[in-house]
């Protein structure tokens, strides 16, 4: 009956929890639209658009899966070079032309695949494109003219110097000093030997014969061997110093991590109530840790790539530093949380500290301390990118390098699948480790 | 510790009428296999810490008296321009202040993104029970891209400014979180969740409804740790790509000598910034979960 009498009094404050829970509800998403807007606004998203370069995503895309061959020829001398990527390291030597490249005299036949054919001559440069016409080119003056189809569609581009043209086939384009053309193929070409290598170009079962049955190539060596530091010294690719940076990047993680544990170790016990009866110690510990966490590893990295150059090590030690204080901040919390029974145990058999923090301590400890030191080995690899492009090495830096070059896409790409494969595996390699040292599967 | 215990080989079990010498043999054998981890652990340490001396450009002994020679000179010029610092502070507010809007805004993008991706990657709750391997690589692939990787790109791709900073860091974030989060809502209580589903409630009614008030203290509390580091992330990502205070920090070291006390207020700045947001997400973070245990 009681509930009759309150009923009214209960309904009404049950409607008021709700009135004020469906406020909040609208007050939140309201609060962060409001948010986003004023961030979108200082952000200038607008301008973003107009900014935005969309033909550069285009170009890496392409260059994740494909590669471009330029045929160039110089107007002035005549001379025409077939360059891979047009790069030095990937020009054709004299004599050697890709299949669909001909030169016969002053005549260079560029066949693009789907009856698009470039031809360059004394007169000057044809393009037949199939469906639409031939586009001929002549100089004039030293001006090129364009002969074509009526009217000029927009693939066609015509200013003053230069005329370019894009198909799905390739890009052509001429201007008074030369004549390109690009074709695009599918691949990264000379993945596995540079033009220069007496590999290049031969099929699988070929290299597989040469390396096993085959007569030796350099009569110095074996010609596995040769095929093996061919590819290792691969001028386009760096694959060895590739895989240096890559091991480089890891090092860094592994000593930085390790060091950082080992040293925060015996620090944290400091820190520890249980441990530290003076309370001058503790505080001084803890704000220890609070200061290198506090000073983030970017401020660690610039100082320290002072004091000891650019490399690996510094980017180790910055690491290292950093990650003692988030170590001792969770290493002491977990000693402040360990059961007391077992040290007692320990105590009973009359083991000095030392013994009764080995045998009564640590084992408790052991499980969190693992689960960290691997998690953050596992970030870390992560961050020894950042650092390694900050400090100069590693993975990292050649990435940045690369990106700033604005040209060799193909290798940004390179390094980005790498550095993905690479945080991959530790990420695989350490969730591993967590569960056969701690589950103890 | 099984294993350990009855030896590494199935079915093999130690002479129990002897346990003493069981034991000491318990004893041996895990003293070797420590010593000999312990072996191999100092040796990886030891070539590895040389290996990484031999590739750095100055040792370790010639650095190491030269770690405070920089900061010395720093702050000895700064002191003597000590005048000018509240200034510069000044001037580089706005900075900061777009350092941490970009980590709000990437938080904040990358937290609403592991609620959904949270939901649907748990078993139990999903929508779509078959897709969850589907959506938990997705969360793994976005945690595996380091963020320089895609802010780089999108430098070159977006130009300047902070937007690629935030589309990085939030794409991290939502990897990163979407694994935490979806670890709490597994082990959220069903109940209230069939109590909705009972009277009709649909999918999103019953993660709204059902779900979500049980866990948002805990997914808070980790939206406020990822926050805190999203903040030094943002300033990294300054100082190599573009935006921030970090590129302000860049500038003012490029500049070298001279710009010292600039380098000073920015390092100060950034301290006391972390230290600050550090602390107050720990505050809450403390409450938010002992407010839930209660």
């Amino acid at each position: 009956m009681t509930m009759i009498a309150t009923s009214p009094s209960l309904a009404d404050s049950v409607a008021r929890s709700f009135d004020a829970k469906r406020r909040i509800a609208f007050a939140i998403p309201a609060i962060i639209i409001a948010y986003l807007i004023y961030a979108a606004i200082s952000f200038d998203i607008a301008g973003l658009a107009q900014r935005a370069r969309f033909d550069n995503a285009a170009v890496l895309l392409s260059d994740f899966w494909s590669h471009k061959t330029h045929v160039t020829r110089d107007n002035r001398t005549g001379t025409v070079v077939v360059a891979i990527e047009g790069e030095n390291k990937g020009t054709y030597p004299e004599g050697m032309l890709p299949d669909w490249v001909t030169i016969v005299g002053d005549v260079t036949t560029v066949d693009l695949g789907t009856g698009h054919v470039v031809t360059y001559d004394d007169a000057g440069a044809r393009f037949v494109v199939p469906g639409y016409g031939t586009i001929d080119i002549r100089p004039v003056n030293g001006k090129p003219v364009l002969t074509a189809p009526q009217p000029i569609p927009d693939w066609i581009s015509v200013a003053e110097n230069k005329v370019s043209v894009t198909t799905d086939a390739g890009r052509f384009s001429y201007s008074r000093s030369k004549v390109e053309t690009f074709r695009y193929q599918a691949g990264w070409e000379l993945w596995f030997f540079t033009l220069d290598s007496s590999f290049y170009g031969k099929g699988l079962g070929e290299l597989v014969s040469l390396a096993v049955v085959g007569d030796r190539i350099d009569p110095d060596r074996s010609n596995s061997g040769y095929m093996l530091s061919e590819f290792w010294t691969n001028k386009m690719w760096r694959h060895g110093d590739v895989a240096w940076a890559i091991f480089e990047t890891i090092l860094m993680a592994f000593l930085g991590t390790m060091t950082a544990a080992l040293v925060a170790l015996p620090l944290s016990f400091l820190a520890a109530r249980n441990f530290m009866p003076l309370g001058a110690f503790r505080f001084a510990a803890r704000r220890i840790f609070d200061f290198v966490r506090g000073v983030d590893g970017l401020i660690w990295t610039i100082i320290l790539s002072r004091a000891f150059g650019p490399g690996p090590m510094t980017g180790a030690i910055a690491i290292a530093i950093t990650d003692v204080g988030s170590f001792g901040k969770t290493f002491s919390e977990a000693l402040e949380n360990i059961d007391e029974k077992q040290v007692e145990g320990i105590r009973s058999t009359g083991a000095n500290a030392t013994l009764r923090a080995r045998f009564g301590v640590i084992p408790q400890l052991m499980p969190v301390l693992l689960a960290q030191v691997l998690y953050y080995l596992e970030s870390n690899t992560r961050s020894a990118t950042v650092i390694g492009a900050i400090v100069g090495g590693g993975i990292g830096l050649l990435l940045t390098q690369a990106i700033q070059t604005q040209k060799d896409w193909e290798e940004v790409a390179y390094y980005i699948v790498l550095i993905i494969l690479m945080v991959m595996m530790m990420d695989s390699l350490s969730g591993w480790l967590r569960r056969k040292l701690i589950k103890g599967e | 510790m099984v294993d350990v215990a009855f030896g590494p080989e199935q079915g093999q079990r130690p002479d129990l009428s002897n346990n003493r010498e069981a034991y000491l043999d318990l004893v041996r054998r895990k003293r070797m296999y420590g010593g000999i981890l312990l072996v191999i652990f100092i040796a990886l340490m030891a070539s590895g810490w040389s290996l990484a001396e031999d590739r750095n450009a100055g040792g370790f002994l010639e650095g190491l008296h030269q770690i405070f020679d920089f900061p010395a000179e720093v702050f000895a010029e700064a002191w003597q321009k000590l005048d000018l610092l509240p200034g510069i502070f000044i001037a580089h507010i706005p900075a900061l202040i777009e350092t941490l809007n970009i980590a709000a805004v990437a938080t904040l993008l990358g937290a609403i993104a592991a609620v959904s991706l949270s939901l649907l990657a748990t078993r139990g709750l999903a929508r779509w029970p078959r897709l969850i391997p589907v959506f938990r690589r997705t969360m793994d692939a976005l945690r595996a891209v380091p963020e320089i990787v895609i802010a780089l790109v999108l430098i070159y791709i977006l130009g300047g400014g902070p937007v690629p900073a935030v589309i990085a860091i939030a794409l991290h974030t939502g990897g990163a979180l979407g694994k935490l989060f979806s670890e709490v809502a597994e082990n959220a209580d069903l109940k209230p969740v069939e109590g909705l589903a009972s009277v009709g409630a649909n999918w999103s009614q019953r993660m709204w409804l059902g779900v979500i008030p049980q866990v948002a203290p805990n997914w808070l509390s980790y939206a406020l740790l990822r926050f805190e580091i999203n903040v030094r992330a943002s300033a990294i990502l300054g100082f190599v790509g573009e935006g921030g205070i970090g590129h302000d920090l860049k500038i003012a070291m490029q500049w070298g000598q001279g710009r010292y006390d600039e380098v000073v207020a920015i390092f100060l700045l950034l301290f006391l910034t972390i230290v600050v947001i550090d602390q107050v997400s720990d505050h809450y973070r403390h409450k938010l979960v002992k407010g839930s245990q209660a």
